[in-house]
C-alpha cells in the first residue's frame, strides 16, 4: 500500500506541472491586466509597478521564477490585496473553507445515507417516492438559486438566522451557506445510497443472513451497509471537487471569507497570483483526496488490494 | 483557466441576477417591524453601544493611504486618517490637522499651522515633519501610488512621478515642527480641495519604516484619524476603534465602526434588511421601486459629482470628422425618460458635461436643451441625413459597455430610441471591467463606449482636463487645439472670475463638438437605518463616521 501511495504521488507531479502551466499562461492571455484601473497610470508608475511584480521579465523567466517560488511554499505577492501576500491570504481564507466544505461533506453524507437507506427499505412506498423526489428537487435547483431563497426566508422574512458573513464561524452563520452547499450532495448521495442499497439487499449474503434469523438492524448495519456505501465512497472525490466549485459561487452570496471567493474576486481583478495560488492549492488537494479515496476505498472492499 | 475564468464571470453573473430576482416582491423584513420609539423620548438620546455597521462595496485594496485608489479604501481612510484639511457637506474646506492657513499674494505658497494636541493613535504628536515625509512618500516612484498623481499641482511632483528629480525637491517643507509651507507649480485654486484626499494623508514614519510593505496591518498601523484599525479579517470584515488621542475625540461618539466589504448590492440590501448594516454604500437599481414602497423614509438620494456619458471614439469610422452624426446621435436621445422610467433614483438628464454642483461653477447647456423632445428629434433627423445616412442607407453602431446590470438597461434604452427616431441598428457589446478598459482605451474597435466620471475634487477642471488632448483617460481619441488652448489659459489664469470663463467656454466647445454624449448626473443612492444620527449627504460621498452616533432604538 505504501509503494502505492507513492507512486500515486509521483504520478501527480506531471499533473500538477501541467495544471500550473496552463492556469499560469492562460491567465495572462486573458485580455486585461491587474494594473489597469479607471484613471490611467503614468507610464513611470505602471512600468515600476511592472517591474516590482517581474511582470516586465520573459513569460518564461516569470514562469521559472514562479515555480521556483512554489517550491519554497512561496505564492508570491498579492496585486489586488497589497498589505497580504498570497500565503498569507490561502492561510486566512482556506481554514473558513475547510470548515464550510467539510461540514457540507459530513452533512451530505450523514442525511443522504440515512435517507437512501430508508428509501431502499421502503421501495416504492410512499417514503420512498418522497425521499426521491425531494433529492431530484435538489439535484435540479442550482445552489446560485437555493441560496438567496434560503437567505430570504430564513433571514429576512423569518428573522431567524444571519443573511451574510462568517461570525468567526458561529454556528448560526455556518448553517444556511452549509445547507446551500450540501443539498445537492444531499440529493445525489441520497439516490446512489439506494440504489446500491436495493441492490445489496438483493443478494445471497443478506438472504442467507435473513434465512439464520438475524435481526433486520443487525442484517443493514453490519453487514449490508458497508458493500452499499462503496459507490458513495467513490463518489467522495467528485463530491469534493463539487463543493470546492460550489463554493465558489456560495462564499460569494454569502460573503463567506473563504478561498472561492479570492477565486472569483482574484480573477476578476487579474490577480494572477492570488488566481494561481488557490488554483495550485486547490488542485494539491484534489489530487490528495482522490488518492484517499482509493486508500478508503481498499479498507471497505476486500475485493480491493494495492 | 480561460474557460474557468469565464464560467466563475459568469456565476457572477447569474448569482446577481438569481438574488435580485429572489429579494423583489418579498414582505415586510424585521427592519421595517423593528423601527419603535427612536432616540427615546425626547427623540435623541443616544443609544448605550455606540456601533456603525457600514456596507462598503469591495474588499479594500489596502489601508495604505498612498496605496489604494478605490471608493471603499477611500472611505475607510477617511476615518483612519485625516489630511491638514477636511471637507464639508458642499465640498467646502474645513480646518483638519492644520488650524489655520496662510497663502501668498500669487496664490502659489500655502504656509499651515498645524495643531498642537494632533496625536498619531499611539500618541506621538503629528508634526509638520510627518506631513513633509508623506507628501513626497506619497509622489515617490518608488511608492507605486497610482493616485499620487492627484499632487500634480505642487512644485515638482510631476517630475518627482516622473523619476527626474528626487522626492526631496518636492516643494513641501517643514519649516518648524508646526508649519508647513507648500508651494504649487502654478496657481490651483482647487488645491486645498486635494489636500482631503487620500493621497494627502499622513502616513506614520516610524512604523512605515519599521514594517515596509506590512505596515497597514491590525497591531501595527498607526494613524491620526478619528479611529484606529482595531481588526482586519480579509473579504469579512474590518474594525475601526475610536483613537483617544485624536485631537477633536470628545465630539466623536461612535466607539466602532464596522465595515462589510459585499461587492453585491442585492446582497448587501437584504443584510441591512436583517438589520446587519446600519447604512448600505448603494442600492440595486432594480429594487429601487420596491425600497421607495417599502423602505421610504430610509432611503437617502443626494447629489453626486460625477457624469455618466458615452464616448465616442472620434478617431474612426464613422464618427471621425462627422460632427452632424455625433449631434444626430446626441439629440435623438430622450434624456428625461431615461431618468425617470429606466434609471429612476432622481438623476439629473445631463446636457451639459460638468455637473452644476461642481464648487464656483456655472453649468454650461447647449441651446438645444430648452427645446422640447419633438424638436430635437426633428434636427436629429435632419442632420442625420446630412451626415449621409437615411432609411436605404441605414447606420450600424456597436455600444460597448462594462459587464453590469445598469449599463445593459440604459443601453437597451438609448439603441431603442436611436432606432425609433434615427432607423440605427446598435449591437450592444458587453465586456468585463478590466477587459472593457483595455478596449476602451486602444480606440481600435470601440464606436460608442459607455462611461463615467466622478470628480477627484470639487472643480470643473476635474471634468475638462479629461478631454485634453494629451490626457491618458481621453478615449474618445479627441484632439481639438482650442479646446486644449482653453485648458491652458484656464490653468495659467489667477483671477477667480476669468479662470472660471475659460472653462466655460471649454465646455462649451466640447458640447458643440461633441466628442461625448452627457446622459446624467450621479446621484448617491443608499438606506440608512433611522436610528442613526448625523448623516449629512455629501457631494463627493464622504460620510466621516465621526459625524455619526447612534440613537437609543
Amino acid at each position: 500500500m505504501l509503494r502505492y501511495t507513492l507512486s500515486r504521488l509521483l504520478g501527480a507531479i506531471p499533473t500538477l506541472l501541467i495544471l500550473i502551466a496552463l492556469a499560469f499562461f492562460m491567465i495572462r492571455v486573458a485580455p486585461g491586466g491587474p494594473f489597469d484601473s479607471e484613471r490611467a497610470l503614468p507610464p513611470e508608475i505602471e512600468a515600476n509597478l511592472r517591474a516590482a511584480y517581474h511582470l516586465d521579465e520573459p513569460l518564461i523567466q516569470q514562469f521559472g521564477r514562479y515555480l521556483g517560488g512554489l517550491l519554497r511554499g512561496d505564492f508570491g505577492p498579492s496585486f489586488q490585496y497589497k498589505d497580504f501576500t498570497v500565503t498569507e491570504l490561502i492561510g486566512t481564507g482556506f481554514p473558513v473553507s475547510l470548515r464550510l466544505g467539510g461540514s457540507a461533506i459530513l452533512l451530505a453524507l450523514l442525511i443522504g445515507v440515512t435517507a437512501g437507506t430508508i428509501a431502499a427499505l421502503r421501495q416504492n412506498t410512499r417514503t420512498d417516492y418522497s425521499v426521491m423526489a425531494v433529492s431530484m428537487t435538489g439535484i435540479s435547483i442550482p445552489n446560485f438559486v437555493m441560496a438567496p431563497l434560503l437567505i430570504l426566508l430564513f433571514a429576512v422574512t423569518l428573522g431567524w438566522l444571519p443573511a451574510g458573513g462568517w461570525g468567526g464561524g458561529a454556528w448560526n452563520h455556518m448553517l444556511l451557506p452549509v445547507v446551500a452547499l450540501a443539498l445537492p450532495q444531499i440529493a445525489y448521495i441520497s439516490r446512489l445510497t439506494r440504489g446500491s442499497m436495493i441492490e445489496v439487499l438483493r443478494s445471497n449474503f443478506v438472504r442467507t443472513a435473513r434465512a439464520q434469523g438475524l435481526p433486520e438492524r443487525t442484517i443493514i448495519l453490519r453487514y449490508a451497509l458497508k458493500p452499499a456505501l462503496l459507490p458513495v465512497v467513490s463518489y467522495l472525490g467528485p463530491a469534493a471537487a463539487a463543493v470546492i466549485t460550489g463554493s465558489v459561487v456560495i462564499e460569494q452570496i454569502f460573503g463567506v471569507p473563504g478561498l472561492g471567493r479570492y477565486f472569483v474576486q482574484g480573477a476578476l481583478n487579474r490577480d494572477y497570483t492570488l488566481v494561481m495560488g488557490v488554483v495550485v492549492f486547490y488542485g494539491v488537494l484534489i489530487i490528495l483526496f482522490n488518492l484517499l479515496v482509493d486508500l478508503l476505498y481498499a479498507l471497505l472492499d476486500p475485493k480491493v488490494k494495492y | 483557466m480561460s474557460a474557468q475564468l469565464r464560467r466563475s464571470t459568469a456565476f457572477a453573473a447569474i448569482i446577481l441576477s438569481a438574488s435580485l430576482v429572489a429579494a423583489c416582491g418579498s414582505g415586510e423584513g424585521p427592519a421595517s417591524r423593528a423601527a419603535v420609539e427612536i432616540g427615546g423620548e425626547s427623540g435623541t438620546e443616544l443609544a448605550e453601544r455606540q456601533v456603525l455597521r457600514r456596507g462598503n462595496g469591495a474588499e479594500p485594496q489596502s489601508l495604505d493611504p498612498h496605496k489604494s485608489e478605490g471608493v471603499p479604501e477611500s472611505n475607510l481612510q477617511r476615518d483612519l486618517y485625516e489630511g491638514l484639511v477636511s471637507s464639508g457637506p458642499g465640498g467646502e474646506v474645513m480646518p483638519g490637522v492644520a488650524e489655520s492657513w496662510e497663502i501668498s499674494e500669487d496664490g502659489t505658497v500655502y504656509t499651515f499651522q498645524l495643531r498642537d494636541n494632533a496625536r498619531w493613535s499611539n500618541g506621538d504628536p503629528v508634526t509638520a515633519e510627518d506631513f513633509e515625509y508623506s507628501l513626497r512618500r506619497s509622489v515617490d516612484p518608488a511608492t507605486l501610488s497610482n493616485y499620487g498623481i492627484m499632487l500634480r499641482p505642487i512644485l515638482n511632483a510631476a517630475e518627482v512621478i516622473a523619476g527626474e528629480l528626487p522626492p526631496e525637491e518636492l516643494g513641501v517643507r517643514a519649516v518648524d515642527s508646526r508649519t508647513l509651507e507648500i508651494t504649487l507649480g502654478n496657481y490651483t485654486p482647487y488645491f486645498l480641495g486635494v489636500l482631503s484626499h487620500s493621497a494627502a494623508f499622513p502616513v506614520h514614519r516610524p512604523t512605515v519604516e519599521t514594517y515596509g510593505d506590512r505596515w497597514a496591518r491590525p497591531g501595527r498601523l498607526v494613524s491620526n484619524g478619528a479611529f484606529q484599525l482595531q481588526d482586519w479579517v480579509v473579504q469579512s470584515h474590518i474594525q475601526l476603534v475610536r483613537n483617544p488621542y485624536y485631537w477633536d475625540t470628545d465630539n466623536v461618539r461612535l466607539e466602532e465602526v464596522w465595515y462589510y466589504p459585499i461587492e453585491n448590492q442585492s446582497t448587501e440590501l437584504q443584510r441591512y434588511r436583517a438589520n446587519e448594516l446600519d447604512m448600505t454604500s448603494d442600492l440595486p437599481y432594480r429594487q429601487l421601486r420596491w425600497i421607495r414602497e417599502n423602505l421610504a423614509d430610509e432611503l437617502v438620494i443626494s447629489d453626486y459629482l460625477g457624469v455618466y456619458y458615452y464616448g465616442l471614439n472620434v478617431t474612426r469610422e464613422p464618427f471621425r470628422n462627422n460632427r452632424a452624426l455625433r449631434q444626430a446621435l446626441n439629440l435623438a436621445i430622450n434624456r428625461e425618460r431615461l431618468t425617470s422610467q429606466v434609471t429612476g433614483a432622481g438623476e439629473v438628464p445631463a446636457y451639459g458635461y460638468v455637473p452644476a454642483v461642481a464648487g464656483g461653477y456655472v453649468q454650461q447647456t447647449p441651446e438645444w436643451a430648452a427645446w422640447t423632445q419633438a424638436e430635437r428629434e426633428a434636427e436629429a433627423r435632419r442632420l442625420f441625413e446630412e451626415a449621409g445616412y437615411s432609411v436605404d442607407q441605414p447606420l450600424r453602431l456597436q455600444i460597448l459597455y462594462n459587464t453590469h446590470e445598469n449599463h445593459r438597461t440604459i443601453a437597451v434604452a438609448i439603441s431603442s430610441m436611436w432606432n425609433e427616431v434615427l432607423g440605427i441598428q446598435t449591437e450592444l457589446v458587453n465586456e468585463e471591467w478590466k477587459v472593457y478598459l483595455e478596449t476602451r482605451r486602444s480606440k481600435q474597435t470601440t464606436q460608442v463606449f459607455r462611461a463615467g466620471w466622478i470628480g477627484d475634487y470639487n472643480d470643473a477642471f476635474t471634468f475638462a482636463e479629461l478631454m485634453h488632448s494629451a490626457s491618458a483617460m481621453n478615449d474618445s481619441g479627441w484632439d481639438h487645439p482650442p479646446y486644449d488652448e482653453l485648458l491652458a489659459r484656464a490653468a495659467a489664469e489667477r483671477d477667480p472670475g476669468r479662470r472660471v470663463e475659460y472653462l466655460q467656454a471649454a465646455e462649451r466647445e466640447l458640447l458643440q463638438e461633441v466628442p461625448l454624449i452627457p446622459i446624467y448626473f450621479y446621484v448617491t443612492k443608499r438606506v440608512v437605518k433611522p436610528w442613526v444620527g448625523g448623516y449629512q449627504p455629501h457631494i463627493q460621498d464622504y460620510i466621516y463616521s465621526r459625524d455619526l452616533y447612534i440613537l437609543k432604538h
